[in-house]
């Protein structure tokens, strides 16, 4: 038979195993992030395109004019977010490289001034990178007043790179309640 | 004299074997009894243990099962309000996988792998005492959140976050402190299993001659070991989220509820193998000994329940398609998944070559491993469907997928166990079971089963939804016959309950030390009932090796 390894010995190393699983798991946060910022993913980030006004080319872009692309707009509230928010039009048809503009509909419906912030999510995630907004009302925090609604602009173009199989984009907006603490609570 | 005589057959123990341990009865009074079984270290008594909790639970969760069956046996709801009805789904999976299949795996390695490797108990004896009494009290705690205020655990299984998070009720808490118990079980099970296979085996055990239930259990421990901690560190996260103010899977706080499914399944999928290795070593033992023949391509069922193991962790992606993923991911997640058929191909493909032109005869554990063959096969052939992801946006959360995942598990694991319990009855309890009433149990089991789940597969390709307390009209029909299998299913299982326990308290024919006229391996060379000490003497492996050698001599 061959040499014996001592219980004590698998026991730790199998011990230690477990404790590094665990770890593990732990470990994956910080892993997960850096992996949704350098494949683009993560679209909240402050660096994003798709927060920041397009520059250079991508502001000014060829147009492509032998397809259309469509893009959806979609409005969601984060837990708790009590406004009317959602986009006034529900799709529309652009050749890549045209700008267009779109206006979403905000509304505070409660007694109390407030801030919000909108975070954009793109889908499918091929499109991200080809998608580029001059003007866009999540490019910083928005405010209204107790009952107060606002028709919110968003100015945008695909570029004329988009693979050609995407058809369709999604743009979902995500609205954050972003008043501050000591206000909220007055 | 006696000892000699002993010997020269083989028989390696000793006569203090033969004397039952003072909490085998009630003899001794009562308080030595419940001592006797809390305070054992023997790994046959620690492997009753594991089993007799997991019938238990197989009623407990059984239970819900038909309590959730009657629910839906028209559309209206009109049994349970939708709460309860989405705790009877969340606690009847949790209990069947870690309070059914799990243990009775573990029963079943500790009572077989020692007999099977030729050593004397399990190498950590006390660890062994100590892994399997944590999960009495887990499953207390589990209990126990259904009747806290707010109601049970209602976000299914997979316990995804924010459900378990913002929305969960309070009883959360007792949930995932139950599951840092099953996992801590788990993890020192599976430490003592890879201990003993690795030092208690006899000489000339070497490593290609281990009986395959043996090596689908040390690869299932270490699957162990790599995903339990997972699992626990994630319901740790959700604790945190829930009490410590954390945002781990809080978007609002820069988290993401969709790591947490992709830290879940991370567990997950390795879970299922978990549950599902085991069973195809039992398969393994059970075909050749009835089949008469050696098992076929032995090398290759080792390296495809290696293949397997391996292959479980890369592919944990193929439950969230549809949870927002780019398509490089997606393509990556599909091939891969449908790579798994390979090797479980493999397997189903020697479990016939075994049977090809064998000695066929048909007991009752024979019975349930054919089945086990053919509707694991079923099992696995929706699984392939779901792998494809256009295709699996259809059957995203539907009643597919139901159909799917308790083909592999019911007809799959817990048709094994069964199989497992008539196969090895005579050896552990030196009598065999009613073999009529084990027939009664297998048809009634076959018919059940398949009439509960075969229809899931329409109505989940006619679109109804899973984990919904009610459905539209055009469901009815087929519904309606689940309920009648999953009737006669459930209530089937008290011939179970009565043939086994009838044998446990001696009625049946003695039974000798081979037990099946085509058995192989060590286990066999022990009498019936196993000594209370397997082999207190190492067993010379060459005669018993010899004695199978010559028994297949015509074949080679």
């Amino acid at each position: 038979m061959e040499k014996k390894v001592s219980h004590r010995k698998i026991v730790i190393i199998t011990g230690a195993a477990a404790s590094v699983m665990f770890s593990f798991c732990f470990a994956i946060v910080p892993f997960y992030s850096i992996i949704c910022k350098a494949t683009g993913i993560n679209t909240s980030l402050p660096t994003s395109d798709l927060v920041n006004p397009a520059s250079g080319e991508n502001a000014h872009p060829v147009a492509d004019l032998t397809r259309e692309v469509t893009i959806q707009f979609v409005a969601e509230h984060n837990m708790g977010m009590p406004w009317d928010f959602y986009p006034k039009t529900k799709s529309v048809s652009v050749h890549p490289g045209q700008n267009a503009k779109v206006f979403f509909y905000a509304k505070n419906t409660t007694d109390k001034d407030m801030t919000v912030q909108a975070v954009p999510s793109i889908t499918p995630s091929e499109a991200i990178s080809h998608f580029h907004k001059i003007e866009c009302f999540c490019f910083k925090q928005q405010s209204l007043k107790a009952h107060e609604s606002k028709d919110m602009p968003l100015i945008f173009n695909v570029d004329k790179d988009l693979p050609k199989e995407t058809r369709v984009i999604t743009l979902a907006y995500t609205l954050f309640d972003t008043t501050p603490k000591a206000s909220r609570k007055g | 004299m006696t000892h000699e005589h002993h010997d020269a057959h083989g028989h390696e123990h000793d006569h203090h074997g033969h004397e039952a341990p003072p909490h085998h009865s009630f003899k001794h009074g009562f308080l030595k009894w419940a001592g006797g079984w809390i305070s054992t270290t023997n790994h046959k008594d620690i492997g009753t243990l594991y089993l007799m909790l997991s019938l238990l639970m197989l009623f407990y969760g059984g239970s819900m099962a038909l309590l959730i069956r009657l629910q839906l046996f028209q559309p209206g709801a009109r049994f349970f309000d939708p709460n309860f009805y989405n705790v009877l789904v969340t606690v009847h999976g949790l209990v069947m996988v870690f309070g059914v299949i799990m243990p009775a795996f573990v029963g079943l390695a500790n009572w077989m792998v020692p007999m099977m490797i030729g050593a004397p108990d399990m190498a950590l004896p006390r660890l062994n005492n100590w892994s399997f009494w944590i999960l009495p009290f887990a499953f207390t705690i589990l209990t126990i959140s259904l009747f806290v205020a707010g109601g049970g655990p209602n976000f299914g299984w997979t316990l995804y976050a924010p459900l378990s998070t913002t929305y969960g009720p309070p009883s959360t808490d007792y949930l995932i402190v139950a599951i840092h118990l099953m996992g801590i079980s788990s993890v020192l099970g599976a430490i003592n299993i890879i201990a003993t296979i690795i030092n208690l085996r006899a000489p000339g055990m070497t490593w290609m001659k281990m009986p395959l239930f043996v090596w689908t259990w040390f690869i299932t421990a270490f699957l162990l070991i790599g995903a339990m901690p997972v699992f626990a560190g994630v319901v740790t996260m959700l604790l945190f989220d829930r009490h410590f103010g954390t945002s781990f899977f809080n978007a609002a706080g820069g988290g993401d509820p969709v790591m947490y499914q992709h830290l879940f399944w991370f567990f997950g999928h390795p879970e299922v193998y978990i549950m599902i290795l085991p069973a195809f070593g039992i398969i393994s033992e059970v075909i050749p000994t009835f089949s008469r023949k050696r098992l076929f391509g032995y090398e290759f069922m080792v390296g495809a329940v290696a293949a397997i193991a391996f292959l479980s962790y890369v592919v944990w992606g193929h439950h969230m398609f549809t949870a927002g993923m780019a398509l490089g991911t997606q393509f990556y997640f599909m091939y891969v998944t449908m790579l798994i058929a390979v090797p479980t191909g493999i397997k189903v493909f020697n479990w016939v070559a075994t049977m090809w032109r064998g000695s066929l005869t048909f007991e009752t554990p024979m019975l349930f491993a054919i089945a086990f063959v053919i509707l694991f096969t079923i099992g696995g052939l929706s699984g392939l469907m779901l792998a494809i992801v256009p295709a699996d946006y259809q059957y995203q959360d539907t009643y597919f997928v139901v159909a799917h995942f308790h083909y592999v598990l019911v007809a799959g694991a817990l048709l094994s166990i069964f199989c497992a319990v008539y196969y090895w009855l005579p050896k552990w309890t030196g009598r065999y079971y009613n073999e009529t009433l084990g027939k009664w149990h297998f048809w009634l089991t076959i018919i059940g089963v398949n009439m509960t789940f075969f229809p899931m597969h329409f109505l989940g390709l006619a679109g109804m939804p899973r984990r919904i307390t009610d459905y539209a009209v055009q469901y009815t029909d087929f519904n309606m016959m689940c309920t009648i299998g999953a009737f006669i299913f459930g209530f089937s299982q008290l011939l179970f309950l009565y043939n086994v326990m009838a044998t446990i308290f001696g009625k049946g024919k003695q039974a000798d030390g081979r037990v099946w006229e085509g058995t192989h391996g060590l286990e066999w060379t022990l009498a019936s009932p196993a000594p209370y000490h397997s082999f207190t003497k190492a067993p010379i492996l060459r005669d018993v090796m010899h004695e199978s050698d010559a028994k297949f001599e015509h074949l080679e």
